[in-house]
């Protein structure tokens, strides 16, 4: 593979960069693969990249129903973070926000990690407290945390409404410094490109129509592109895990909602940080083209549309002119919208299957892009060992059957309410 | 926008209603044993398809009324509405 430097820039310069090798290969798919992934989104680039680098196991394909990165992964607001309180949230994130620390070195692809620190508001003393207690249990799991009061705020985010006679006054925040953001797309880009280089077949428009399944055990899927054979599958097809699951009769504990994200026309630098109010749902932050990215609330009811209806959008962008009164003067750019794989705990699910050889990806609900690197790694460890690691043991499928829920928001089962 | 017609109010916009999930899951029947999978398929599991979905919603700024809605998961359609006790065939 070619490498990305200085040097192969210049080079590349004198043939007017026409002579660049493919990021990634187009391959047709194999009869038989060792592990067949479903899914290219962040999520199954990532495992696949590092059952190879990890495992050493490459006879892998990813099998795509439209484009690699056209999902979620190019869909969200690029977040990253790992200010959780449950120790197998915060000890998970944490885990891969030390991969995102090097990712950029690891996949000799820059994916522009840029730790720029959030800041969750806090809107009255009972906020503080909880957000108090939020920072401590991070801190016990050697996560950064500062608790920060009302001044600390303004002298960070000035341009907040901080006037007397607001509805939700803030009274301080809870910052993880080390946060931050990513370019979502260099992502699957990146982990597409060195897996590709070592040995991966990415197989795009090449829809699974079904699997074969003999005496508990998967022998390969069926798909748009002919029959595949494989030892292993693993579903990471968040929005679309339940459409695949109705194939393999299970009934899982995941409803597919529809997430809004927007940006505004891009203005000169005014916010350094991530930013989400307290209040409500709303968070936003500034890219480095300058445009206001912003998202919060579900839709609300089940849907696989990927476009999102107004009503959502008015109320979220509400909560943020509440919270930053300048956005109301920006103008809309664009809005979209994904569809998110919405566990009924509000955790993922990173777990064998009771089929032998099927192993399942899903649940990640609002926090899907900042996992991608963990997730892919714990992934592919559980499918080349056949056994759960440690920092994914708590995400089980059957935590919904013996209790042991991983409620961090305390929504219970409808986490679709706003 | 959805507009949905409430069987007690006619169409009204989303905006007066709030979603209530799966309309098809039915609570385990009382005094019998109820084995764990029937809890958890209560309680957890759905199967959340593409295409035409029995939902609940509440007409929370109207009637109040909770009411049953056939819409499409994947364009959005309604197709029909059903007062909460109707039986939907």
């Amino acid at each position: 593979m070619q490498k990305y430097s200085i040097f192969n820039l210049v080079k590349n310069a004198f043939s007017n960069h026409e002579n660049w090798d493919l990021a990634w290969k187009d391959p047709t798919p194999k009869e038989e693969y060792d592990v067949v992934i479903i899914g290219g989104g962040g999520h199954g680039l990532a495992t696949a990249y590092y059952l190879a680098k990890e495992h050493n196991i490459t006879k892998v394909a990813i099998i795509e129903k439209g484009w690699i990165g056209g999902g979620n992964v190019g869909r969200n607001t690029t977040i990253i973070r790992s200010n959780y309180m449950h120790d197998e949230n915060g000890l998970f994130s944490e885990f891969g926000m030390d991969l995102w620390r090097k990712m950029s070195q690891d996949l000799n692809y820059n994916v522009m990690f840029s730790p720029r620190g959030i800041i969750n508001l806090a809107h009255s003393d009972a906020q503080m407290n909880a957000y108090a207690r939020r920072g401590n249990s991070m801190r016990l799991n050697g996560i950064d945390a500062v608790l920060l009061n009302r001044e600390q705020v303004k002298e960070i985010i000035p341009m907040a409404d901080f006037s007397d006679n607001v509805r939700f006054p803030i009274f301080g925040g809870l910052m993880q410094p080390s946060a931050g953001t990513a370019r979502h797309d260099a992502v699957a880009w990146g982990y597409a490109r060195q897996a590709d280089s070592m040995g991966v077949d990415i197989i795009q428009n090449c829809e699974v129509i079904g699997f074969d399944v003999s005496a508990g055990k998967i022998n390969g899927i069926r798909t748009s592109r002919g029959n595949i054979k494989a030892k292993k599958v693993g579903l990471c097809v968040a929005g679309s895990t339940n459409i695949l699951a109705e194939k393999l009769n299970m009934n899982l504990p995941i409803e597919t909602h529809l997430l809004q994200a927007c940006v505004s026309e891009p203005i000169k630098p005014v916010l350094d940080n991530v930013v989400t109010f307290g209040a409500g749902h709303f968070y936003v932050s500034q890219s480095d083209k300058g445009e206001m990215v912003m998202g919060g609330d579900l839709d609300g009811y089940n849907s696989y549309a990927q476009r999102g209806n107004l009503p959502t959008l008015q109320h979220v962008l509400t909560e943020g002119i509440a919270m930053m009164p300048f956005l109301s003067k920006l103008k809309m750019l664009r809005t979209w919208g994904g569809i998110m794989d919405m566990s009924m705990d509000g955790s993922p699910i990173i777990d064998k299957t009771h089929i032998e050889g099927l192993y399942l990806n899903c649940g990640w609900c609002y926090g899907g892009f900042k996992a991608t690197p963990a997730s892919g790694w714990t992934f592919a460890h559980t499918i080349a060992q056949d056994r759960v690691h440690e920092l994914n043991a708590g995400y089980s499928l059957n935590r919904f059957n013996t209790g042991h829920l991983i409620d961090e928001k305390g929504l219970g089962t409808k986490t679709w309410i706003s | 926008m959805l507009y949905i017609n409430c069987p007690h109010c006619g169409m009204r916009s989303q905006n007066e209603f709030s979603y209530g999930g799966d309309a098809s899951v039915k609570r385990p029947e009382l005094n019998k044993e109820v084995s764990d999978q029937e809890w958890d398929n209560f309680v957890y599991n759905r199967k959340s398809l593409r295409g035409k979905h029995l939902e609940l919603w509440q007409h929370i700024s109207g009637c109040r009324q909770w009411i049953k809605v056939e819409r499409d998961t994947a364009t959005h359609e309604i197709f029909r509405t059903f007062k909460a006790d109707e039986e939907v065939a």
